[in-house]
């Protein structure tokens, strides 16, 4: 991006098996706190949070032996951070298959840090319908909150400096595993 | 690397790859015209003067949904309320309009090049909404998008343009668009509005004097229309133009099967074309009009979004936004 800014990898949060073992966690919590599946339906933000939402509702599946609806929420229309940096982002498309009107949505993504994905992400899902309820899952909560906003479902909490990055990496969209902390330096 | 596109002036100007690209993002758009909640707020406090010193209906207010939709507010300069009948010249009513500080400015305009004039001289992003008989390239975004969704792909296809190729922007700008696809580009209308000249547009472009073989393996079917008041005896009547170029249900037959019909709008039926073919299964008239705000909000919210090509980039990244 032409900034003189380096990247270095800190130290592994979490390891491809404590992920697995993190969303099977969650994937319970939800059935348990939801008290069942009925209306429950997933939605994945991009581009993370897709294959988390994935994982979640097959691990739902396997042990309520229910379908769990999975849609694919683009939040860059709803983001507020962009107006004046650069070249608008490349869409997505959001692909959200069954009508929200009334569905207990759990909201999926990788890491929950200022709060405004999530807040672009509610609006996002209130273009579509009324869901009923709408509930926050994440794999990682690293503080650092620029708004009201908390999560449903933690998998992990970390605390983490400001200048610091948790970077998610998924088998589906990196090729690799696992959760590093990564810090900038000048 | 994509060369980003700062102006719409044409679709000539445009590569296979930046077209692509709108295309590409304009189906999240279609998706949103779907939604029971039609706006967002990506363009708010930005600002669309929508300029038009030729009369439109159907591209103005397209693109005052599509900027709306966006969350924009729009400034409307219309021909019939504004100085430009008074004698202003062009570059003073773009000055005013500047003054009013845009984010981007949409220009229909009766003199062929004008939205070039302003663009070269305004640092505001210009939309071309239709400059004379020159190029009217939303139109031709809106029409491949229609073709690439109906027909599966946009490569390759035997094209049919019908009517008054002369004073069409919308067939120089479909002619540009669609040579840059690889289509085969078939032009017939009447001798005195098929020039030669559109031949030499771009390559794969023939012109055809008989209708039956300008349908015959078509593809797709794309009816100009045609103004009333250039249809007037001697040179062409009205029942003569019928008679030759209508497309009727009949005629369609003698293209493929599952040939697509596009036309502009507003269309005259029973004059270039028949009810039975605008309404019938072929038509893709009605999913025209949705895509071009599909295609008109994904070209205002990558040309009037975002800052300035020449913007310094920010010093801080967010991390841990989305990606």
């Amino acid at each position: 991006m032409g900034h003189p800014m380096r990247v270095v990898e800190k130290r592994q949060l979490l390891s491809a098996e404590e992920i697995a073992r993190t969303l099977q966690r969650l994937a319970h919590e939800i059935v348990e706190k939801s008290g069942g599946t009925k209306d429950l339906a997933l939605v994945g933000v991009r581009r993370r949070g897709v294959p988390l939402a994935e994982r979640l509702a097959g691990t739902i599946q396997g042990s309520a032996r229910v379908s769990i609806p999975v849609g694919t929420l683009d939040i860059t229309l709803y983001r507020d951070d962009l107006s004046t940096v650069g070249p608008q982002p490349v869409l997505q498309s959001t692909e959200i298959a069954f009508p929200v009107d009334d569905r207990d949505l759990v909201v999926v993504d990788d890491v929950l840090y200022t709060g405004r994905t999530a807040r672009a992400a509610m609006n996002g899902l209130f273009d579509l319908g009324r869901p009923r309820r709408v509930r926050l899952c994440v794999l990682v909560d690293r503080g650092h909150r620029e708004l009201p906003i908390e999560a449903s479902f933690v998998g992990r909490t970390f605390e983490t400096s400001d200048s610091e990055i948790v970077e998610v990496r998924l088998r589906e969209t990196d090729g690799e595993e696992r959760v590093m902390l990564v810090d900038r330096v000048p | 690397m994509l060369q980003r596109v700062q102006h719409l002036l044409g679709t000539e100007s445009l590569t296979r790859e930046q077209i692509t690209f709108f295309l590409d993002q304009s189906k999240p758009f279609q998706e949103f015209q779907r939604y029971p909640l039609k706006k967002l707020a990506t363009l708010r406090g930005k600002s669309v003067a929508l300029a038009f010193f030729e009369p439109s209906t159907r591209t103005r207010i397209s693109f005052a949904t599509a900027a709306a939709r966006l969350g924009a507010d729009t400034m409307s300069l219309q021909a019939e309320s504004s100085s430009v009948k008074k004698g202003e010249s062009l570059i003073d009513t773009v000055r005013t309009l500047q003054a009013m500080r845009p984010d981007g400015i949409v220009l229909r305009h009766a003199s062929s090049g004008a939205p070039e004039f302003v663009a070269e001289r305004l640092e505001v992003p210009v939309l071309n909404a239709g400059d004379g008989a020159h190029e009217h390239p939303t139109q031709a975004l809106l029409d491949a998008l229609t073709i690439r969704d109906r027909k599966g792909k946009l490569e390759g296809w035997n094209v049919t343009i019908l009517g008054d190729l002369l004073h069409s922007r919308v067939a120089r700008s479909n002619i540009h668009l669609l040579a840059k696809f690889d289509m085969r580009i078939t032009l017939c209308g009447p001798p005195m509005w098929m020039p030669p000249e559109l031949e030499a547009l771009a390559p794969g472009v023939r012109r055809v004097p008989r209708i039956a073989e300008a349908l015959d393996g078509a593809d797709v079917i794309i009816v100009l229309r045609v103004q009333t008041e250039r249809i007037h005896e001697p040179a062409l009547a009205a029942e003569e133009y019928i008679l030759g170029y209508q497309l009727t249900a009949e005629r369609l037959r003698m293209a493929r099967p599952d040939a697509l019909v596009l036309h502009p709008g507003p269309m005259i039926r029973g004059l270039e074309i028949e009810s039975a073919v605008a309404d019938g299964p072929q038509s893709g008239v009605l999913e025209q009009v949705t895509n071009g705000l599909a295609v008109r909000m994904a070209l205002l919210y990558h040309l009037v979004g975002g800052a300035p090509v020449d913007a310094p980039h920010p010093a801080k990244e967010r991390s841990n936004a989305a990606d």
